[in-house]
């Protein structure tokens, strides 16, 4: 086959309107912005660890710490006791629904107790009365020993002196749920910024595709600018998915503005997309980002209050944790999704978010490695 | 006419140790395809890639088209059409948006299914680029290249690990640019590629070139266009002649040089006519017998062994 033939093939085929054409100074940067979606969009794994996933986490925790009626707690009883005195007492204990009883004897109920099945063991004491086994470490236990007693008391006769009246509360806004749901939106941004940027960088650097890159016109501001992009549309997306479940299936009651919450995100996402930048911007291996990555963001995953408030930490270190870019976004998102706190308040969340995002972009910039 | 790639004593240290280019001098017309061979670690990448602006030289001028990496950059880039050695391109991309978002970075490119077309990729064009053979890859990586209709086209190993039929349909696609006017710089250590495609070819070995000129010019200075390789022993057993010195080869007529290597015994030589008698009547008088005889074309693999004493692909 000779090239002379295939030459005068192409010309006939190609119209010559097709040779005229420019590209606008923003065509690199869109088409850099549509490739990477492209991609993204192609990876079935980075839309189940973006997007599957923090629903997955949300939905699981949101069910396992879901506020139930009080729960019931569970009492044993041991056989023998029931033909005493306080067997009259019993009986009617047992038609309470606020406790869930079973009668067995000695030896089970003690095994029973020893591996968290029942809350109290109720036994026959020497003199004639009640005994209870409790564990004063577990909660559950102290408190179905309280309740308990109230009740063996109230029934026997006890009358109280002070008049008391309850109200209960368990209003959207103070539930475990409510908690967790801005501090995963918090931890998803943190994750999907860093690996979206850091992992991508870096292996396309292994791939030599910045390299490649870099040998042509592309602007290279524009690349980056196109991958941050690509977190401000993820993080969006993201947002709306959990706070959708939130609202759906947690009945959570979403306090501050639309646009407050959005800005937030955004501020997280471009933040963390700059601390990715940097653990990225050397590195020329997969293997040793990752480990990079780890580091940086373990210390968040811990006191930075996803899954539980920080304020549990020692006093000296709270200043740190606040000074954390995960703790202020934590925080800026719980405030403005539950309690609707402005902007405008949070400053100094606001302040901690942009300067790591700021420095890490700078000093990315000045570290950075094509090749 | 201004030359389309011009450099001076190129120097390159990595790390203040490793010198990978030692003082390296190139001058390549327009219109020219010129090749930098040269065995594994020579220092071919290395220089290409200061040419291609994206390495640092540690010393030395670099002129592309008469233009310095220093002054004008990013208007050089818009001239010159790259393939890096091995880029592995994004997987979930087609072949089409890769070439398109190529195409996007510059200021007039040509259109992508005229450059699919000319690659012959059309057929492929819609498939994932992970989805390619090796051959279909790299004519991927020249089609990036070519679609921002470059005036010079750096290309690093074009055809290594490719199978013979996309190799040639690799330089097929390269004789066709050069055609059109364009210019080629490529490295390669295949020295078929380099005899096929090069106007002129540098042999580079230690960062430094060693010989330059076209490839009938190199085989020329090599003194003869025909090697004749062969392995004598002693009809004789007893006999101690079995090793007869080089020296008897040499004086052999039309003879221009003598190699021996593993009991193999290679003369260049002018006129194969003349010098196998007189070769097979030594060879009776030393009282020995041939085991072989074969006699062949001189290629550049000759040329280079003559220059280094060693093979191309050795390490």
């Amino acid at each position: 086959m000779s090239i002379a033939e295939q030459t005068s093939i192409v010309e006939t085929k190609t119209p010559p309107s097709h040779r005229a054409r420019r590209n606008g100074r923003w065509a690199g940067y869109f088409h850099l912005l549509g490739a990477r979606m492209l991609e993204l969009k192609r990876e079935p794994e980075v839309v189940f660890w973006v997007f599957v996933f923090p629903l997955l986490l949300a939905v699981g925790l949101g069910i396992a710490f879901r506020n139930k009626p009080g729960d019931a707690s569970s009492v044993a009883i041991v056989a023998g006791t029931e033909g005493q005195d306080a067997e009259r007492l019993l009986k009617q204990f047992r038609q309470n629904a606020a406790f869930k009883v079973d009668v067995l004897d000695g030896d089970a109920a003690r095994k029973g107790f020893r591996l968290g099945k029942y809350d109290l063991v109720i036994e026959a004491d020497a003199a004639r009365g009640l005994r209870y086994l409790y564990d004063p470490a577990r909660p559950e236990s102290v408190l179905a020993r309280a309740q308990v007693n109230d009740a063996l008391q109230a029934a026997a006769g006890r009358r109280d002196v002070v008049a008391t009246t309850v109200v209960t509360s368990s209003e959207p806004g103070s539930r475990y749920i409510d908690f967790l749901i801005p501090g995963l939106l918090g931890m998803n941004l943190m994750n999907s910024g860093m690996w979206g940027i850091g992992f991508a960088l870096v292996d396309m650097r292994q791939r030599k595709l910045l390299k490649r890159f870099v040998g042509t016109p592309m602007r290279r501001s524009d690349f980056l600018l196109a991958l941050m992009s690509s977190r401000l549309v993820l993080m969006i997306i993201e947002i709306g998915l959990l706070l959708t479940l939130g609202v759906l299936v947690f009945h959570m009651r979403v306090l501050g503005s639309l646009f407050a919450i959005v800005f937030l995100g955004a501020l997280g996402a471009l933040c963390f997309g700059g601390v990715g930048l940097v653990t990225a911007s050397r590195a020329q291996k997969i293997e040793s980002v990752s480990g990079l990555m780890n580091l940086v963001m373990m210390p968040m995953w811990i006191f930075s209050g996803v899954f539980f408030s920080y304020e549990r930490f020692p006093a000296v270190i709270q200043p740190l944790i606040k000074a954390l870019p995960l703790t202020a976004l934590n925080d800026s998102l719980r405030a403005s999704i539950l309690e609707g706190t402005p902007l405008i308040e949070q400053w100094p969340r606001l302040l901690v978010m942009v300067l790591w995002g700021g420095i890490s972009f700078v000093l990315a910039l000045k570290w950075f490695r094509w090749t | 006419m201004t030359l389309a790639i011009q450099c001076r004593d190129l120097r390159k240290t990595y790390d203040g140790k490793v010198e990978a280019v030692r003082g390296l001098n190139l001058e390549i017309q327009t219109g020219e395809c010129f090749g930098l061979l040269g065995p594994n670690g020579a220092g071919k990448t290395t220089t290409i890639e200061i040419l291609e602006g994206l390495l640092e030289p540690t010393s030395g001028q670099v002129s592309i088209l008469g233009h310095s990496w220093r002054e004008n950059a990013r208007e050089m880039r818009e001239w010159l059409g790259i393939s890096l050695q091995e880029t592995r391109l994004s997987e979930k991309l087609t072949v089409r948006e890769t070439v398109e978002l190529f195409a996007s970075f510059y200021r007039e490119p040509r259109s992508s299914d005229e450059v699919l077309e000319q690659l012959r990729l059309t057929e492929k064009a819609d498939a994932w680029v992970g989805k390619l053979s090796g051959g279909q890859r790299q004519r991927l990586a020249v089609a990036t290249a070519l679609v921002c209709n470059p005036k010079i086209l750096f290309l690093d190993e074009p055809t290594t690990g490719l199978d013979p039929q996309s190799r040639r349909q690799l330089w097929d696609i390269v004789r066709e640019f050069q055609r059109a006017g364009g210019t080629v710089l490529l490295t390669t250590h295949y020295m078929d590629e380099a005899e096929r495609l090069c106007d002129r070819l540098a042999i580079v070995d230690h960062g430094q070139i060693i010989a330059e000129g076209s490839p009938a010019d190199l085989i020329e200075r090599l003194g003869g266009h025909h090697v004749v390789e062969f392995a004598v022993r002693a009809k004789n057993p007893s006999g101690d002649s079995a090793g007869a010195a080089p020296e008897a080869w040499r004086a052999l007529p039309s003879v221009e040089s003598v190699r021996e290597e593993d009991g193999m015994v290679s003369l260049n030589v002018r006129e194969p006519h003349l010098a196998i008698p007189s070769l097979l009547d030594a060879v009776g008088k030393q009282g020995c017998e041939l085991q072989h005889l074969t006699t062949r074309q001189a290629s550049l693999e000759d040329v280079f062994v003559r220059l280094t004493g060693r093979h191309l692909r050795e390490e």
